[in-house]
């Protein structure tokens, strides 16, 4: 009994000292303080290192001539002229260009295998698991070894290049295609394309809204269809047809004057297409398996078809369940494109880590850098799958 | 794959563990204490690198971390070797993972100077060349305007290769690897019309190839390439210890003084072999090894003719000819500065 009143008595000393919360906030602080005291004494403890050893340090390389050369690059590129710092561009375009086709393509492979994996179809349900299962226990770089060598050495050479319609060629130095020329008046084209685009959407905006009121069903898909390939096609004529094509010529090694994709693009793009699209197709099928039996029942008992049911009824309802670990794939495809370093990609990794990392020697700033920009890079498709799952999100009303 | 491991850990290790390398910048007492010498080679180039059947390293660039070893130890084979991909080679020197480079490397200014290194002599005299395919009847490098050219990336050959095509106004396509293993698979696939690297690796790396004989390498060298050792900035005595043993081989073969009859030269009269194998003078303690320390170099590995000859000369596969590699006194380049 006189235990409670001294205790109540001294209230300020002792819950200062043992108050859970102060505490918590001194462990914090305190953990704060190695933390950064950790990363300070390694910054500094390189940055001396670095003088004491004559390394040059800083970013003054970033303005120096390259003077390598670099064979796929979506900017202009020459050993002649360009610097570090383009350097870094091409192989950051590079490795964006090969990812966000990889993300596209790799979705819709891994929404058919994994629907296809639960289909009815006996047939088409096994061959989706042989295809999931063969494809995530095996290892991307080895996947992308044989991609490459599939992919590469098949191909007759440039000599005896395989001839396709339309004077597209293919060989072991890639798919040759004819190099669009574009005349002045293609803007109008790229306008009209833009303007398509925007009529579309709002046409799908007001289809819906006159959905919600009064039932009537447009046939949405084909309209946009015809407004985003009609249109432009239509002005591409009214506009006298500006566009001519430079077709390959052979010359003594290779096909010259031809656009030409480079198999190694090829094979990086198939490799992690196919890979991360075993791991988005057992997403999927979690997800749809997460949509209780119950919610297809009630749309069969509504006389919705099979078709309809998917789309309208269980994908949504699924796309709760996946949005989530399908970031996470989106984020590993990325940062697996740096495999490409292994056959010959010209991607970030190798371009900036490999070459120029090598000619300048900047290791500590150029391994900085690409840390970075992958963070960067991954953060903001999280950030983008966040804002989209928010959307999808059930809304209660 | 490895590669970026090695880069990324590499650079990792700079930062944290470059300050045992500066704040004791006594590399020869390091290695005594650690009772291995850590050189870095190639990750596998005939006549320069490469392990054998038994997994020993064998090559030019084996043979002068050997004769180091047998400097520091009296036993060449106290020798732990790094294989470096010619990406990762400068990182891995600067972090500290190996004492020196010992890897086919070009002297140039910037690697001399911005990167932090010193380069401790030239121990093989190469410039670029470039392999094609016999049955594309080129022969010139001239001729190569519009081929795609194979080439191992973060080299210096990639740089001269770019300098030669501009200068030429040649167009190319270029396709660059991180390791020699993947530029040559990729050139034998057909993937490129031309490899190119050091004319020594081009006769090299065709030994690799199916059929050696259907590939030629063009006659002409675009580059000056002297490679040789790289050890860090900073610390003069292990810089000399590894000048030294170079320069030991050279002047041993200048003397006539071979693996073969060394026993008989310690009882030379000649002052010159008297300093060499250290009957005379204190050379040895000078740069913090035992007077015989050349001695040991050439008992167990050999003068620079043995070593030559033995890796890549008439005495190997490579069959390489002395030319520029030949001593100052038969009209080559080798030359070393006199012990004395």
């Amino acid at each position: 009994m006189t235990s409670i009143p001294t205790e109540t008595a001294q209230p300020g000393k002792a819950s200062l000292f043992y108050d859970p919360k102060i505490r918590g906030y001194v462990y914090q602080l305190a953990l704060l303080g190695l933390v950064a005291f950790l990363v300070w004494s390694a910054a500094s403890n390189a940055i001396e290192n670095l003088r004491a050893q004559k390394i040059a340090s800083g970013f003054g390389f970033w303005h120096n001539a390259a003077g390598f050369d670099v064979n796929q690059k979506l900017i202009p590129f020459s050993a002649s002229g360009s610097t570090y710092g383009q350097a870094f561009w091409v192989g950051l375009l590079n490795t964006l260009l090969v990812a966000s086709i990889g993300i596209v393509l790799s979705t819709f492979l891994g929404f058919f295998v994994g629907v296809a994996r639960l289909s009815s179809n006996w047939v088409l349900a096994k061959l989706a698991m042989i295809y999931v299962e063969v494809i995530r226990n095996l290892p991307l770089l080895l996947q992308l070894f044989f991609w490459y060598n599939a992919v590469l050495k098949p191909l007759p050479d440039a000599r005896n290049s395989i001839a396709l319609p339309g004077s597209i060629f293919l060989n072991n130095r890639g798919l040759i295609l004819p190099n669009p020329q574009f005349g002045p008046a293609f803007q109008a084209v790229v306008i009209a394309f833009f303007i398509a685009v925007v009529v579309a959407i709002v046409f799908y905006r007001w289809s819906k809204k006159q959905q919600a009121r009064t039932g009537t069903q447009y046939p949405n898909g084909l309209i946009t269809l015809a407004l985003i390939f009609g249109v432009p096609l239509l002005v591409f004529f009214l506009a006298g047809s500006p566009l001519s094509f430079e077709l390959p010529q052979q010359g003594r090694f290779n096909l010259t004057g031809g656009l030409q994709i480079f198999p190694e693009f090829v094979a990086l793009l198939i490799g992690l297409t196919t890979y991360t699209a075993g791991f988005i197709a057992e997403v999927v099928r979690a997800g749809i398996l997460a949509v209780s039996k119950g919610q297809t029942e009630a749309a069969n008992a509504l006389g919705l078809r099979a078709g309809p049911t998917l789309k309208l009824v269980v994908i949504p309802q699924a796309m709760r369940v996946i949005i989530p670990p399908l970031t996470s794939n989106y984020l590993n495809l990325t940062k697996n494109s740096s495999l490409a370093v292994a056959i010959g990609y010209p991607d970030l990794v190798q371009v900036f880590t490999g070459t120029v990392l090598n000619q300048t020697g900047q290791a500590v700033e150029v391994v900085a850098i690409t840390m970075a920009v992958y963070l960067t890079i991954s953060l903001v498709t999280s950030l983008f799958m966040n804002i989209y799952n928010k959307r999808m999100a059930l809304v209660e009303r | 794959m490895n590669n970026i491991v090695t880069t990324v850990l590499a650079a990792a290790a700079l930062v944290a563990s470059a300050g045992a390398t500066s704040a004791q910048t006594n590399t020869l007492a390091q290695i005594k204490a650690r009772g291995v010498l850590n050189c870095g080679t190639s990750p596998g180039l005939a006549g320069f690198a490469m392990p054998d059947a038994q997994g020993n390293y064998k090559g030019l660039d084996v043979d002068l971390c050997r004769g180091i070893a047998a400097a520091i130890f009296n036993d060449p084979l106290k020798v732990k070797f790094v294989p470096l991909s010619s990406k990762d080679r400068f990182t891995a020197l600067q972090a500290g993972e190996v004492d020196l480079l010992s890897r086919t490397t070009t002297w140039t200014m910037s690697r001399d100077t911005s990167l932090g290194l010193n380069f401790a002599g030239v121990n093989y005299y190469d410039g670029q060349g470039f392999m094609v395919r016999k049955k594309l009847g080129v022969d010139s490098a001239l001729k190569l305007a519009g081929a795609s050219v194979c080439v191992a990336q973060g080299t210096t050959t990639e740089l001269n290769l770019a300098d030669y095509f501009r200068s030429n106004k040649m167009k190319y396509e270029v396709v660059a690897f991180a390791g020699g293993d993947e530029t040559i698979k990729a050139y034998e696939s057909g993937r490129c019309d031309v490899f190119t690297t050091d004319s020594s690796g081009l006769y090299a790396e065709r030994l690799k190839l199916q059929v050696p004989a259907d590939h030629i390498v063009l006659p002409e060298i675009i580059s000056k390439e002297p490679l040789g050792p790289v050890v860090r900035h900073g610390d003069d005595n292990w810089f000399d210890v590894v000048k030294w043993t170079h320069n030991a081989m050279l002047n041993a073969e200048e003397l006539g003084v071979t693996q073969a009859n060394v026993e008989q030269m310690l009882k030379s009269d000649n002052p010159e072999i008297k300093r060499l194998v250290g009957t005379e003078g204190k050379f040895g303690e000078a740069i913090g090894l035992t007077n015989d320390w050349a001695y040991r170099i050439v008992k167990h590995v050999g003068n620079y003719g043995d070593v030559f000859d033995r890796n890549v000369g008439e005495g190997s596969l490579l069959k390489i000819a002395r030319g520029q590699n030949a001593l100052w006194t038969k009209g080559g380049l080798q030359y070393a500065p006199p012990i004395r």
